[in-house]
């Protein structure tokens, strides 16, 4: 179980390791088909069944242990039992040698004789006096003592229990007559029973081990369960844990502030650059894996160690106990017989001895002894010889009628047939002990002097002296001729103090009692007695002469490893005596500490192997983790490479191919042959198509680079998309197609954006409708606000109103559209949008939410495509590319565009039928002050329609509204009249009214021209002013024909037809508008005025030379080139001393401009020093000094100069006029000032 | 069709403008130089320009290492440089330098050197600025010329 416990523990100190790997492992490899986690499960389910196999064996093999301990208990407790017997027996016969006794002698001899043997029954003299009492019912009698030898060798077994209540009964015994002996028989039985418990208690004893055994290793398969138990819920704990992590890590808690989140972010970023920590917790693993197998390996090492030893332990204490107990018996019967002799010595003494005449002869000892000799079961035979002093030896051979003889040879190891008659008599000695009395088995040795032999003599004297028995040294017994030792008792002629002295004890003598122990029988007896004798093997030895023991018992020793050595204590102090045991086999392997040191191995190895794989695993999940990384990065990198790449390359291109472009263009203008020019357009056409490809790839590459950024400048919305029409209307036309813009009046003039971007979509969509509609129908761009058609019902913009009620009226057979062909449902195309459905109306009123239409009526866009018209380079079909041409890049960029400027884009398309695209933007709202002067250019002429009125003739009301949508810009109220009938119907009305002296203008569609109608209506103008004694400086309405595709033929004959004044040409725009009616209306003086005031300005200065003095090159430069613009001759000087050069009168300069600050000599000691000089001068020809012809034909010379300076101050001006300037201009020449200040010199000059 | 690029050149170029004149980097001075400009000086504007740019450049130069001198007291210098700085500047228009070297000038009459460092980081930041638009629109000048010189022959 220790060992066990300190798996556990290691186990435990491991699994945290373990789940940390394990963690690591199913982070990386989270993702990897099942398969390998089906194989990893089914390695683990192999490990499982084979660890639950070896705990099973091992638990088996450990009961098989217990089993043959048990039976091993079982033995010795059967061998007690036996011994036990034994005992009874012995005692049995005992009496049984008694009763046999009581034949031949009385009771007294019998007292003293029990008195006497008192020792040889120490367990049974309450016994004998009971005998005493009852002796004259002798069956009973018998039959008790049986029960009572039992009860008492019982007691011996469990004293403590038995140890009152038998010598109760005992005293039962003697003071109860027979009468009573019933009762206590059955008392004794009862002990008798108690004994039996005993004994089963003893048994159960015994089998208690077993149970202990079974207990124990039911622990240990216990604790073997749980550890796999622990072990597989610490894995799939650590596997829930980790899925957790891998969750917890995967998807963080969304309630996790950003913040944190970046951090982690950052961390996994620095954990990514870092790679030098996983490198190291790989190694770290791998060191903890070998410590963990090498701990492995050690345990089980150990562990084989401990279980060998326990069991080298418990088979020495095995050896030892069963030898012991060999050893013990061996003595104990030993001592038995010893003592049955002593006996005998002690009946010698008493009846042959102690009566005169003697009670026993030869035939009475060799009767008795011959009925005895069950009791001494390993004596082969005893003898009884007589002390007899060489003085006595005459008178005792007389008595006797024999020679006292000698022992025919020292060595008695040789057995013949030996007879007293061939044996020599005895030589003469001191003193002989010829035997007188001998048992049946050895009656040959009577007459033989004992004292002859060697062996015997020496026995005989120590008995003699010690009183004791004593042993000689094994030899070869006669006859038998096996091993034996010879036991000899001295049997006194008075009872002798236990101190006597030797001398004493040798006076006393009077005799010798011998018995011969054959000792080989004996131990075979014994032995066989006793269970197992097989498995070990017995030697016994005489070790008295340590240096070269004889053996007495065994066979030849076979050295097995395992020897325990006994000592046996004959009664003889002399004689030492050992017995050696061993094992018979050697013993065998020791398979449970294999067994179980190889499971913990096998274990350790397959963990460790699986840690192994899961390390190594873990290690390339990481490597991958950390090339996907890489490559990660590189893609990214290559990605903004990419970008970058386009974004320049495009750019570029762009530049070059302008040239290229350009150059084409002017090569077409040359003279070329027809083939020479289609070569030249193809090419050109080429060139341009790739330009805008260029463009659109270089919008895709920045809005993927996230470089796209919108600018936020105030543009004029209706300008923008007039610009717009004007770019496509050459297509247009060319198609026929008419084209048509409309922005609802809510919509403010200025608005806040980006206008090039919005202008990109609107091309793009524009261009788009334009590329896929066929020279039918028409294309029109209307704006509005989201608001305007957030509730359909509050419509109040005229056109949006028509658009949306357009589905609605379906019966009249021309579509009331702008070109009266059937349009898609717009209001489907934004129905989806956000802006329009959701509720969030957060009006910020700087923000102004824009909703544009272009609707066509083109091809569509086949069902099947729709979804996927915004992805780039993808189109609709691709037989699209091939007939229309394009990238499909436009629309993708368009809704990048889009989304940028926080709105959507839809469509709806119905192929056949035509397509509606519509987006959203968000604009700020723009002050019409904070437009640049292009707005401005207009304004003047736009105030100069204001106020007047026109006509507008057209049936299609849609139409008529666009028009009127223009024309309003221009501050021009409108009517319409849907037919040349209903206006001169409409005329004839408003004459006389302030309305009619308006009505500066009458526009008709061309789609109802009708030549007679208008000449009709015409007149009736005529007529209606002529009627109405107007002023004739007022104009007649001028009439204007509206025209989508007309050609200059067509238009010129119809002017000059006098039909009408002019012929717009749709689209309608702003500056082709007011063009057209300055022109018709005759407008247009402010030009002229601004021209005429340059002119002037330029006559004054022309070729006039004029000096400037200035050391900013910038400056000089820039005033330079003011004064070349206007004519002058302009020198140029840096510093203030060489204008003193210049300007050294005579010179030819007309005028000087000086810059004021100047390094060196600023411009006021610089025109101090020039006025000096001219003064010298003037002076000079004054006095006829000099000749004015040395001075240029001057006579005064004063040089105008005037100051430049960028600070305008009183004071310097005044500073400028006391150092003799003449005036001062500021800095960046203002046309104006110039010219004034010019003026004042060079007017009156010229 | 060139005629519509020149168009769009016109129009970007008239939106950078305005996009110059609305932060107040440029006045009204840019305009009457590039009115300046004709015929027989095609590259008025540019030409200026450049000049300018060089000039400038000259100057920056000299005001920083002027400002980096550690025993710097020499403020009538710096403001003579910033004088001329300030002409030129205002000559083509550069509105917003202009502000930013009257501002330099105050702190140099005040021996600030602190708020002359402060004023001379912003001048060149502005001047970069500056200097990439107008590069910018220049570049767009001459694609429109480009574009307008295609067209020449057309009206004959």
């Amino acid at each position: 179980m220790s060992m066990n416990g300190k798996l556990s523990g290691s186990n435990g100190r491991l699994s945290a390791n373990f789940r940390l790997k394990k963690t690591k492992e199913t982070m990386h490899g989270h993702g990897p088909n099942s398969f390998r986690k089906w194989k990893r499960n089914f390695l683990f389910l192999w490990l499982l069944g084979f660890v639950s196999t070896g705990i099973i064996w091992f638990f088996l093999s450990f009961n098989s242990i217990a089993l043959e301990r048990n039976e091993r208990s079982l033995d010795s407790c059967e061998e007690k039992a036996r011994i036990l017997l034994q005992q009874f027996n012995v005692s049995r016969n005992q009496f049984h040698a008694l009763a046999s006794f009581f034949y031949e002698s009385d009771q007294i001899a019998f007292l003293e004789c029990a008195k006497h043997s008192g020792p040889k029954r120490p367990s049974s003299d309450g016994v004998a006096c009971a005998l005493k009492v009852m002796c004259s019912e002798k069956q009973d009698f018998k039959m008790q003592k049986m029960w009572v030898v039992k009860n008492t060798e019982l007691k011996d077994q469990c004293p403590v229990q038995a140890d009152n209540i038998p010598s109760e009964h005992d005293l039962s015994f003697l003071d109860h007559d027979t009468s009573v002996s019933q009762n206590s028989v059955s008392l004794i039985s009862r002990e008798h029973h108690t004994g039996e418990k005993n004994i089963s208690q003893g048994s159960e004893r015994g089998v208690q081990p077993k149970n202990n055994f079974e207990n124990s290793s039911f622990c240990l398969g216990q604790g073997c369960w749980l550890l796999l138990i622990v072990v597989i819920l610490s894995c799939k704990i650590s596997g829930v844990r980790l899925k957790l992590d891998w969750n917890g890590k995967n998807e963080p808690a969304p309630s996790q502030p950003e913040t944190q989140k970046l951090q982690l972010l950052l961390q996994q970023k620095q954990q990514q650059l870092d790679q030098s920590p996983p490198k190291g917790a790989g190694k770290w693993r791998k060191k903890l894996l070998i410590v963990f197998v090498l701990l492995g390996i050690l345990t089980s090492i150990w562990l084989f160690w401990h279980l060998n030893q326990k069991i080298i332990l418990r088979r020495e204490q095995t050896l030892a106990n069963m030898c012991d107990e060999r050893a013990r018996m061996l003595q104990d019967q030993f001592n038995v017989s010893m003592n049955h002799v002593h006996a005998l010595a002690i009946l010698v003494s008493t009846f042959h001895h102690g009566k005169h005449p003697s009670a026993i002869d030869q035939k009475t000892f060799g009767e008795y002894t011959e009925r005895t000799a069950f009791e001494r079961p390993l004596t082969s035979g005893v003898a009884y010889a007589l002390k007899v002093l060489h003085s006595e030896r005459k008178q005792f051979e007389k008595q006797h009628g024999w020679t006292i003889k000698k022992m025919e040879t020292e060595d008695q190891t040789l057995v013949q047939d030996c007879l007293t008659e061939n044996l020599d008599p005895a030589p003469i000695k001191d003193e002989y002990a010829p035997v007188i009395f001998s048992q049946e088995t050895v009656a040959h040795i009577v007459s033989i002097d004992m004292m002859s032999g060697q062996q015997d003599r020496e026995n005989i004297l120590r008995a003699r002296v010690t009183g004791k028995g004593v042993l000689t040294s094994p030899f070869k017994l006669l006859k038998s001729n096996h091993l034996g030792v010879v036991l000899t008792f001295a049997v006194y002629n008075k009872d002798l103090p236990p101190d006597a002295t030797p001398e004493q004890r040798t006076e006393a003598t009077v005799g010798y009692l011998g018995a011969s122990y054959d000792v080989p029988s004996l131990v075979e007896k014994l032995l066989h007695q006793l269970a197992s004798k097989q498995t070990i093997v017995v030697n016994v030895y005489d070790t008295t002469n340590t240096s070269d023991p004889i053996s007495m018992y065994g066979t030849d020793v076979t050295d097995t490893g395992l020897l325990h050595v006994s000592n046996l204590d004959f009664g003889d102090p002399l004689r030492k005596h050992e017995m050696h045991c061993r094992f018979k086999q050697k013993p065998p392997l020791p398979w449970t500490a294999i067994n179980a040191s190889i499971g913990v191995l096998v274990i350790t190895l397959l963990v460790g192997h699986i840690f192994h794989a899961a390390i190594c695993r873990i290690a390339k999940v990481e490597n991958d983790c950390r090339e996907m990384m890489e490559l990660k990065a590189r893609a990214e990198a290559a990605d903004v490479a990419k970008s970058q790449f386009l974004a320049t390359v495009s750019h570029e291109i762009r530049t070059p191919m302008n040239g290229v472009l350009g150059m084409l263009k002017m090569l077409m203008d040359t003279d070329l042959d027809a083939i020479q020019r289609d070569y030249a357009e193809t090419a050109h056409a080429s060139g341009k198509d790739l330009i805008s490809l260029i463009n659109e790839v270089l919008d895709q590459a920045k809005i993927e680079s996230g470089r796209l950024e919108l600018e936020d400048v105030p543009f004029d919305l209706r300008s923008l998309l007039d610009n717009v029409l004007s770019l496509s209307s050459d297509k247009s036309n060319d198609k026929g197609i008419e084209l048509a813009v409309y922005v609802s009046d809510r919509v403010p003039e200025v608005v806040v954006g980006d206008p090039g971007r919005f202008r990109q979509i609107i091309t793009n969509l524009v261009g788009n409708s334009i590329k896929f509609t066929q020279d039918k129908g028409h294309i029109f761009v209307s704006v509005h606000l989201v608001d305007e058609v957030k509730g359909a019902s509050t419509v109040g913009d005229k056109v949006l109103q028509q658009c949306l009620n357009l589905v609605q009226d379906m019966s009249s057979k021309t579509y009331n559209t702008l070109s009266g062909f059937p349009v898609v449902d717009r209001w489907r195309s934004w129905e989806n949008f956000e802006i329009l459905n959701g509720n969030n109306t957060t009006n910020d009123p700087e923000k102004i939410r824009l909703l544009v239409t272009v609707e066509d009526t083109g091809v569509g866009i086949r069902l099947d495509a729709q979804g996927q018209i915004f992805t780039p380079f993808v189109q609709a079909d691709s037989s699209t590319s091939r007939h229309y041409g394009g990238t499909g890049i436009g629309l993708s960029i368009s809704k990048h565009l889009v989304g940028l400027m926080h709105g959507e884009i839809g469509f709806v398309s119905e192929p056949g039928v035509g397509s509606t695209f519509s987006f959203t933007g968000v604009f700020g709202k723009g002050e019409v002050s904070s437009l640049d002067s292009k707005w401005k250019q207009y304004d003047p002429v736009v105030s100069e329609f204001r106020g007047l009125g026109a006509l507008i003739i057209d049936d299609r009301s849609i139409r008529a509204e666009v028009t009127r949508y223009h024309l309003r810009r221009l501050g021009i109220s409108v009517d319409i009249t849907s037919s040349l009938e209903s206006a001169c119907t409409y005329v004839s009305s408003v004459f006389g009214t302030s309305a009619f002296a308006h009505l500066a203008m009458i526009l008709i569609d061309k789609h109802i021209w009708n030549q007679e109608a208008v000449i009709q209506l015409r007149s009736m103008l005529e007529e209606h002013r002529q009627n109405g004694k107007l002023d004739v400086s007022a104009n007649l309405p001028k009439i204007f024909l509206l025209g989508t595709s007309m050609s200059s033929i067509e238009r010129s004959k119809l002017k000059t037809g006098g039909f009408v004044d002019n012929v717009l040409m749709k689209p309608l725009r702003l500056s082709v508008l007011i063009a057209c009616f300055q022109e018709a209306l005759g407008n247009g003086r402010k030009g002229q005025v601004r021209r005429k005031k340059i002119s002037t300005l330029g006559s004054l200065l022309r070729e006039k030379r004029i000096l400037v003095v200035d050391d900013n090159k910038v400056n000089r430069r820039v005033a330079e080139g003011a004064l070349k613009k206007y004519g002058a001759i302009v020198s140029c000087v840096e510093r203030g001393r060489d204008a003193l050069d210049k300007l050294k009168p005579p010179h030819n300069f007309d005028a000087c401009f000086m810059d004021l600050q100047m390094p060196e000599m600023d411009g006021f000691e610089a025109t101090r020093q020039i006025r000096r000089a001219e003064n010298e001068v003037n002076e000079k020809l004054a006095s006829g000094e000099a000749s004015t012809e040395m001075y240029g034909n001057v006579s005064h010379w004063h040089i105008p100069i005037l100051a430049m300076t960028a600070d305008v101050i009183q004071a310097t001006y005044e500073k400028c006029l006391k150092c003799g300037m003449d005036d001062y201009v500021s800095k960046p020449f203002e046309e104006e000032q110039l010219y004034s200040a010019v003026a004042r010199f060079f007017e009156s000059g010229s | 069709m060139l005629g519509l690029a020149a168009d769009r050149l016109r129009a970007d170029m008239n939106r950078l403008l305005a996009f110059l004149f609305h932060q107040g980097i440029l006045d009204e001075q840019f305009l009457q130089l590039q009115q300046l400009q004709d015929e027989s000086s095609p590259n008025f504007v540019s030409e200026v320009v450049n000049i300018y740019f060089h000039e400038s450049e000259k100057l920056l130069r000299s005001l920083r290492s002027l400002l980096m001198d550690r025993e710097f007291s020499d403020y009538n210098r710096m403001g003579i440089h910033l004088n001329q700085f300030m002409g030129s500047s205002s000559s083509i228009g550069a509105n917003r330098i202009r502000n930013v070297c009257v501002a330099f000038r105050a702190a140099s009459e005040q021996n600030n050197r602190a708020g002359c460092l402060r004023a001379l980081e912003v001048l060149e930041h502005e001047y970069c600025f500056l200097k990439n638009k107008l590069h910018e629109l220049f570049q767009i000048q001459q694609q429109r010329v480009l574009a307008a010189g295609v067209r020449y022959p057309m009206q004959n």
